[in-house]
């Protein structure tokens, strides 16, 4: 089985090794380049790159994000001196075998695609990055044998000295694997915001490697795409475990899976909650690199997109939040606090229908003239990113809150100053509240450039309130008492649904808005410099291209179903007790 | 009536009654009860709008089990009791029925337009041909701004403004011409938030001297019926009426320190 796991792992490093040598600067650039683009049967050279593209991006997410999580797992395991969060790494990190092997066959698909059917560009991209790629395909084995090692050397390396070294391996997975991403990034920014100097006449040979490397776009893309990973891994860890729930034949199972979707789930939400400010950084570096770049993708063609982002979000809210109302119930206490959700719904579904609001709205005829325009006379004021900034805002403070119950629920807190910490809780939450409004109305008034300045107001109110509230939280539960330990694998099966929905939702994201970002650079290769004179140079229309990206998630979920159900035959789950233990 | 409102299910049959009169109607005609003014929703906005409140309404009846069994209750009787057979026949009936008619009512023919999804913040190019000399519109200001007096040019604007641009675009900038109608889509509005505001001048600009034929190829088609005004007006000219623009709406242009902050749909 485990030699099994590793050929493909190795089949794609050797592919890729073997192509980099074909297309070296010794290789295939000497020699003339005798047609631009080849054939795809069927769906065309577009679609098939873009599918293998999609679908590698989305295992390299996978594998990408969950040892960050592992790693931090691990350390809570050895620093904590608790066990179960040791053995919960180990499950995160059995994943990753063999959704490491997929991600290296679609990579090598991808290069073989790449080289096939656009050679030319291929081949400029070689000419320029052709040393990070050598030095991409040595991390690639280095980053494999680390994930072997850290693996497989769990159990024998599990005490002492030995167990440091263990977790140094995790840490050392982490950092190949970034610097993997980051190498790969700058190849594909490259393509998005080439530097100023290099024009349609400009050599490959005489561009500067390091200006390439490092692009406008680069280090945003990489910031997006990190935090972006732990989201996705944990939605899909949280999936997994959903999966294992719902297939689980003991309460032990069930207790296990039930713990593991649980923390899956508040590691995609917790991510998710920062990832819209490195989203924001990067689309301000779209628009610094070319306005006319980021208007196509803010406010042009690709803006009906930020639609569907925004409906999908919404989904992502209210299921995060559903999981955790559903969760209260295996929890001794929570019935204080479930009165309270009906609110907390009110005000998400508030949020969502503000968010989605579109400012040009999609009518007939007869409709448009009835509103005078595409701008709804009274809704329209819902359409601007004032009305949107508070609505996330708004949302982000109650997921906040439905945490905060969630971990409150079975705590009484026995500190003296319990009352006067809740009430100061309850003011922040309230303060928080009032300046998000406040400034989101007061955006109204002002022009532009204030009003910008006011979302960085509304964020780092929430960002305070949500540190602060925290902190006095668990100040609070200092030595609290328990109501009764949580009654982990006791949850309604519907609840579990709530996380496959996250993950497919996340996924779906991902590759629209990846869609977004590819598509803005139109009909070239590389922007303004490689133009793409192929059949496929037109930007795919937005229900193709919803179709392709849902083609894609198809695959990615089917794979992924196949993976864990051939790992579930070959190994029994590594149960961490935790229904036994209680815990939270 | 009383009773059937205490029970969950009835409760979300009247949450979705009530969001739907909410939606449809009270947008309609509660805001210009205090003096806003408000139009019919489209269809495409309602059905967005009750979407959510569906799985809102989902959420809130099944994250509790009491409720979710409560909610089910009613449903589950029909559908197995023996003495609900007439109910689960009229079911068995009414929905097939109920599907049939939307499907029809989806696909029968129609006399109107087909719906545009039209987007409506065209990119502007890096660079333009105006008049036979190439004009760099990143960075490019309002050359009047500096030069002479913002009066005068707000006058020249205006006039401007009312020989060539009244007839679509309206008295009070707001769309709203004589011919505006006869137009899909139609003139925009310049009052609104979201048009001149959200913009650099240089882009209306763009705008303005090219029309409709200048727009880009992506986002087509864009069935634009603005004239390219370069073949009318000359640089200056164009500049004034920008000032009228920004001057009459209150509106200030976008500057440039603040490219790629915001974006609209």
């Amino acid at each position: 089985m485990n030699g099994a796991r590793r050929w493909p792992v190795c089949l794609g490093g050797i592919g890729l090794v073997t192509l980099l040598t074909l297309v070296s600067p010794d290789g295939l650039l000497a020699q003339e380049i005798s047609r631009s683009y080849g054939d795809f049967p069927l769906i065309g050279s577009r679609a098939a790159v873009w599918i293998a593209a999609q679908v590698h991006l989305l295992f390299a997410a996978f594998v990408l994000g969950v040892p960050m999580f592992a790693v931090v797992a691990e350390a809570i395991g050895i620093f904590g001196k608790d066990r179960k969060y040791d053995k919960l790494a180990k499950e995160f990190t059995r994943l990753l075998l063999v959704a490491y092997s997929a991600t290296a066959i679609w990579g090598a698909v991808l290069s073989f695609l790449l080289v096939t059917l656009y050679p030319r560009l291929w081949v400029y991209l070689t000419q320029i990055f052709a040393p990070s790629m050598w030095v991409y395909a040595g991390l690639f084995f280095l980053e494999s044998f680390t994930l072997y090692l850290y693996y497989y050397g769990w159990d024998r390396w599990a005490e002492g000295r030995a167990k440091m070294m263990h977790w140094g391996l995790g840490i050392m997975l982490n950092v190949f694997g970034t610097i993997v991403m980051f190498i790969a990034n700058s190849w594909l920014t490259f393509m998005m915001s080439p530097p100023a100097d290099v024009t349609p006449d400009t050599s490959p040979d005489m561009v500067q490697f390091w200006s390439a490397f490092a692009n406008a776009t680069w280090m945003p893309i990489n910031i997006h795409r990190m935090i972006a990973n732990v989201v996705f891994g944990g939605a899909i860890v949280g999936a997994y475990a959903a999966y294992r729930f719902l297939t689980a034949e003991t309460d032990e199972e069930r207790a296990h899976y039930d713990w593991m979707g649980y923390v899956g789930n508040l590691i995609a939400i917790g991510a998710l909650i920062v990832l819209p400010f490195a989203g924001y950084y990067l689309g301000r570096e779209i628009y610094e690199f070319s306005p006319g770049m980021g208007q196509t993708l803010m406010g042009g063609f690709m803006s009906w997109l930020w639609i569907i982002q925004a409906f999908l979000i919404g989904v992502l809210f209210l299921a995060g939040n559903y999981y955790l109302w559903v969760g209260m119930g295996r929890i001794p206490g929570a019935e204080r606090f479930t009165p309270y959700t009906k609110y907390m719904l009110v005000v998400l579904v508030a949020g969502v229908i503000v968010w989605a609001t579109p400012h040009t709205m999609i009518a007939s005829r007869a409709e448009i003239a009835a509103m005078g325009g595409t701008y709804h006379p009274f809704l329209g004021v819902l359409g601007v990113m004032s009305a949107k900034n508070t609505a996330v805002n708004i949302m982000i403070l109650t997921t906040f809150l439905s945490f905060l119950l969630y971990r409150r629920a079975n705590k009484e807190p026995v500190v003296e100053w319990a009352k006067t910490g809740t009430m100061i809780q309850g003011v922040l939450f309230v303060v928080c509240a009032g300046i998000v409004i406040f400034y989101g109305i007061y955006g109204y008034f002002v022009t532009a450039i204030v009003r910008i300045g006011f979302s960085v107001y509304q964020v780092l109110a929430v960002i305070a309130t949500i540190f602060s509230v925290l902190a006095i939280d668990i100040a609070i539960g200092r030595g609290a008492k328990s109501r009764g330990a949580i009654r982990w694998g006791q949850m309604p099966e519907r609840s579990q649904y709530a996380l496959f929905i996250l993950a497919v939702t996340f996924t779906w994201l991902m590759g629209l808005m990846g869609y977004a970002r590819s598509g803005i650079r139109q009909h070239w290769h590389v922007w303004e410099v490689v133009r793409d004179t192929s059949e496929f140079a037109a930007t795919p229309a937005l229900g193709y291209a919803s179709q392709i990206i849902s083609v894609c998630v198809l695959i990615f979920f089917g794979l992924v179903a196949f993976i864990f159900w051939v790992g579930g035959l070959a190994e029994k789950p590594v149960l961490s007790g935790v229904g036994s233990e209680g815990g939270d | 009536m009383g009773k059937y409102l205490k029970h969950p299910l009835g409760q979300s049959v009247a949450i979705l009654v009530a969001a739907y009169l909410l939606i449809k109607f009270g947008i309609v005609y509660l805001p210009p009860l205090v003096g806003l003014a408000s139009a019919p929703v489209p269809s495409s906005v309602v059905l967005q709008y009750m979407l959510t409140v569906i799985v809102g309404i989902f959420v809130w009846v099944s994250d509790n089990e009491e409720r979710w069994s409560k909610f089910k209750q009613p449903m589950h009787r029909v559908m197995v009791d023996p003495e609900r057979k007439m109910a689960r026949g009229v079911l068995l009936v009414a929905t097939p029925l109920l599907v049939a008619f939307v499907t029809f009512d989806r696909v029968r023919p129609s006399v109107s337009a087909p719906v545009s999804f039209r987007s409506i913040h065209p990119a502007p190019p890096g660079q333009i041909d105006f008049q036979g000399r190439t004009m760099r519109l990143t960075g490019l200001e309002n050359p009047l701004r500096s030069r002479g007096s913002l009066d005068e040019h707000y006058e020249v604007g205006k006039r401007i403004y009312y020989q060539n641009c009244l007839a679509c675009h309206g008295d009070g900038l707001a769309g709203l011409g004589y011919y505006a109608q006869g137009f899909n889509p139609v003139p925009l509005s310049f009052q609104d938030v979201g048009t001149i505001a959200q913009l650099t001048e240089s882009v209306v600009f763009w705008r303005i001297a090219k029309g409709g034929p200048g727009l880009p190829n992506e986002g087509a088609p864009w069935n634009s019926a603005m004239p390219a005004w370069e073949d009318f007006l000359s640089e200056d000219d164009i500049w004034a009426v920008i000032v009228f623009l920004y001057e009459q709406t209150g509106h200030s242009p976008r500057t440039w320190g603040d490219e790629g902050e915001e974006g609209g749909h």
